[in-house]
C-alpha cells in the first residue's frame, strides 16, 4: 500500500466497515469487499489521484465488489436471497461515488462489545474492525500468538452470526449496561500501552489507539459523560509519557517526574474536558480519575499538588466503585496529608496480595516509616508480581536503596 | 424467525430440597413468566425435568443397544428445565433470558438452534 492509501486506510477502515456490515448483514464479507477496494485504490489513486472523499469512494467501491461477488455465488439460497435484497433495495445506477455515507460506527462499537462475548474477543474484535488493525498487529500488541487472536476473532464473528446478535445501538434504557464494555475495551488497550505486560514500559501505539477510539466514541456519544471522561483520563495520564521513564530506561514516579517533559498540548486539553464534565456534574469513575489526574497536572510539584482535593475525588471515587484498588490509591493520598502510618492503617486490610503494587505502596509507606526490614520483606514479595521489567529493575533498585539508607 | 434454548441448569439437591415458600414463588412466577412468553407469541415449548437419578442412557452402535442407569454426564450441576422461544435477535433473547432466570432463580444458558428450515412456525 501506498502512504497515501495507508492513512486513508487506518483513518476510514471503521467506518468503511460498518457501512458495508450494515449494508450486507455479514462481516465477513464486508471485510473483504472494503479490503477489495482498497486493492483497487492503489493501483488506481496513484494515476487517478485521490478521490476528494476517499472514504465513499471505498464504501462505493467496496459495495460494487460485494455485489458483483453475491450475483456471480448466489446460486446458494441463502446468498440468493441476500443479493435479491441488494437489487431491490439498491440499483447500482444509485451508487454515485460522493454520497454521503451514513456513520454505521456506533452500531459496530456496540456488537464488538456485546456481553455476550468475552473481553478477549470484545478487543480483538474492536481493534480488528474499528481500527483496522491487522491480526499480527494485534498478536504483537497483547503478546499472543497470532493464531490466537485469529481464532479469538473467527469464533466471535462466528458467535455473532450464530446467535444472530443485533447491529444496532442500545436504547436509552440499555445504554447502562452496555456502555460500561464499550469503556473498558478501549481503557484495556490503553493500559497494555501504559504499562506493558512485558518489554518496554510504555508502548506509545497502542495508548495513540485508545486515544483514537476514545476520541471516536466522544465524536459519536457527544451526550455521554463518562465517554468524555475516558478520553480526558487517557489524555491526561498519555501527557506524562516522556516523563515517566528515564534516559537510562528506569522508571519514573509522578512524584519524581520533570515535570516540564508533560505534554503541555493534552494536559490543557484533558483538563478543559475535566472542567466541562464538572460543570455538567455528572459524575462517573472515568470523570473522577481524570479529575485526580487533572489536580495532579496543575501542579507545577509535588508539593503543590492539592492533596485535599484529591482525597475528596478519591472519596467520591470509591462511593462509586468501593474496590480495594481505589482504596489503595486514596491511601497514598492519606499518606500525604497524614503521614505515612495513616496511610499503612488505610491498607492493610486490603484483599490484594496477589497485586504487585500493593506491596510496592506498603514498602515505600514501611520505609518512609523506618521500618526497613519490613520494607525490604514487602519488595520482595512486590517483585515476583511485577511482570514488566521496567517495573521489575525499579522495585529492585528500590529495595536495594534501604540497605543504603 | 430464529429459535433459541433457554436451559436452567443447577444441583439436583437444591432442586429436590423440601417443598417451601420459596420453591413455590419460584413456580408461581415461572407459571406467570410462561403466560408473558405465550403473550408475546414467543412460546414453543417448556418443561422442567426430574432429578439425572431418573435418566437412562442408550448407546447404539451397528446393532447393538447399550442401555446405562444415570445421568450422561457425571457432574454436579445437570439440565433441570428449559425452554423454547423465538426471538428477533439474541439481545430479545437474553431479555428473555433475564426474566426467566429472575422467575426459575436459576441461572439460564441461551443457545440458538441451528438455522437450518425446519417445522419451527407455529
Amino acid at each position: 500500500m501506498t502512504a497515501d492509501v495507508e492513512a486513508v486506510f487506518r483513518r476510514e477502515y471503521g467506518r468503511c466497515v460498518a457501512a458495508l456490515i450494515r449494508f450486507l448483514g455479514d462481516i465477513d464479507i464486508a471485510e473483504e469487499a472494503v479490503q477489495e477496494a482498497f486493492t483497487v485504490a492503489v493501483t488506481k489513486w496513484p494515476a487517478d489521484g485521490e478521490p476528494p472523499n476517499p472514504g465513499a469512494w471505498i464504501v462505493t467501491t467496496a459495495r460494487n465488489r460485494a455485489i458483483d461477488r453475491l450475483r456471480r455465488e448466489s446460486i446458494r439460497h441463502e446468498r440468493h436471497t441476500q443479493a435479491d435484497h441488494l437489487y431491490g433495495t439498491r440499483p447500482e445506477t444509485e451508487l454515485i461515488e460522493e454520497e454521503v455515507v451514513p456513520d454505521e460506527r456506533l452500531r459496530l462499537i456496540f456488537t464488538c462489545c456485546h456481553p455476550a462475548l468475552n473481553q478477549q474477543a470484545q478487543v480483538a474484535l474492536t481493534l480488528r474492525l474499528l481500527g483496522g488493525l491487522e491480526t499480527p498487529e494485534i498478536a504483537r500488541a497483547f503478546l499472543v500468538p497470532e493464531a490466537t487472536v485469529a481464532q479469538r476473532i473467527v469464533r466471535a464473528k462466528r458467535k455473532i452470526k450464530d446467535t444472530h446478535l443485533s447491529y444496532r445501538v442500545p436504547s436509552e434504557a440499555e445504554l447502562p449496561d452496555r456502555l460500561g464494555p464499550v469503556l473498558s475495551v478501549v481503557y484495556l488497550v490503553f493500559n497494555e500501552g501504559y504499562t506493558a505486560t512485558t518489554g518496554d514500559l510504555i508502548r506509545a501505539d497502542l495508548c495513540a489507539e485508545a486515544i483514537r477510539l476514545a476520541r471516536l466514541l466522544v465524536a459519536l456519544m457527544p451526550d455521554e459523560p463518562e465517554a468524555h471522561g475516558l478520553l480526558a483520563l487517557l489524555l491526561l495520564s498519555h501527557a506524562r509519557r516522556a516523563a515517566r521513564v528515564a534516559s537510562d530506561g528506569s522508571l519514573v514516579r509522578l512524584a519524581d517526574q520533570d515535570r516540564r517533559l508533560w505534554d503541555a498540548e493534552l494536559v490543557r486539553e484533558g483538563q478543559s474536558i475535566v472542567v466541562a464534565c464538572v460543570r455538567r456534574n455528572m459524575p462517573g469513575p472515568y470523570q473522577l480519575q481524570a479529575a485526580i489526574n487533572a489536580v495532579h497536572s496543575a501542579a507545577p510539584t509535588t508539593q503543590d499538588t492539592n492533596w485535599r482535593a484529591v482525597l475528596a475525588l478519591y472519596d467520591q471515587l470509591y462511593a462509586l466503585t468501593p474496590n480495594p484498588v481505589v482504596a489503595l490509591n486514596r491511601a497514598v493520598v492519606v499518606a500525604e496529608i497524614d503521614g505515612p502510618a495513616a496511610g499503612l492503617a488505610a491498607i492493610e486490610d486490603l484483599d490484594l496480595g496477589a497485586y504487585h503494587l500493593f506491596h510496592a505502596t506498603r514498602a515505600d509507606l514501611l520505609r518512609r516509616l523506618g521500618r526497613t526490614a519490613e520494607a525490604s520483606a514487602a519488595y520482595a514479595e512486590a517483585l515476583p508480581l511485577a511482570t514488566n521489567p521496567t517495573e521489575q529493575a525499579f522495585l529492585a533498585a528500590q529495595q536495594a536503596s534501604l540497605a543504603d539508607g | 424467525m430464529p429459535q433459541y434454548l433457554m436451559a436452567v441448569h443447577g444441583e439436583p439437591e437444591v432442586w429436590e430440597r423440601p417443598y417451601d415458600e420459596k420453591l413455590q414463588q419460584s413456580y408461581t412466577d415461572t407459571a406467570v413468566f410462561n403466560d408473558k412468553l405465550r403473550d408475546a407469541g414467543a412460546y414453543v415449548f417448556a418443561g422442567g425435568l426430574l432429578a439425572p437419578s431418573s435418566a437412562t442412557v442408550v448407546r447404539s452402535s451397528g446393532d447393538d443397544h447399550l442401555i446405562t442407569d444415570g445421568p450422561y454426564t457425571e457432574t454436579k450441576e445437570h439440565l433441570g428445565g428449559f425452554w423454547i422461544i423465538t426471538a428477533a435477535d439474541l439481545d430479545e433473547a437474553l431479555d428473555w433470558a433475564r426474566q426467566a432466570s429472575t422467575a426459575c432463580g436459576g441461572p439460564v444458558e441461551v443457545r440458538p438452534f441451528d438455522d437450518d428450515p425446519g417445522p419451527t412456525d407455529r
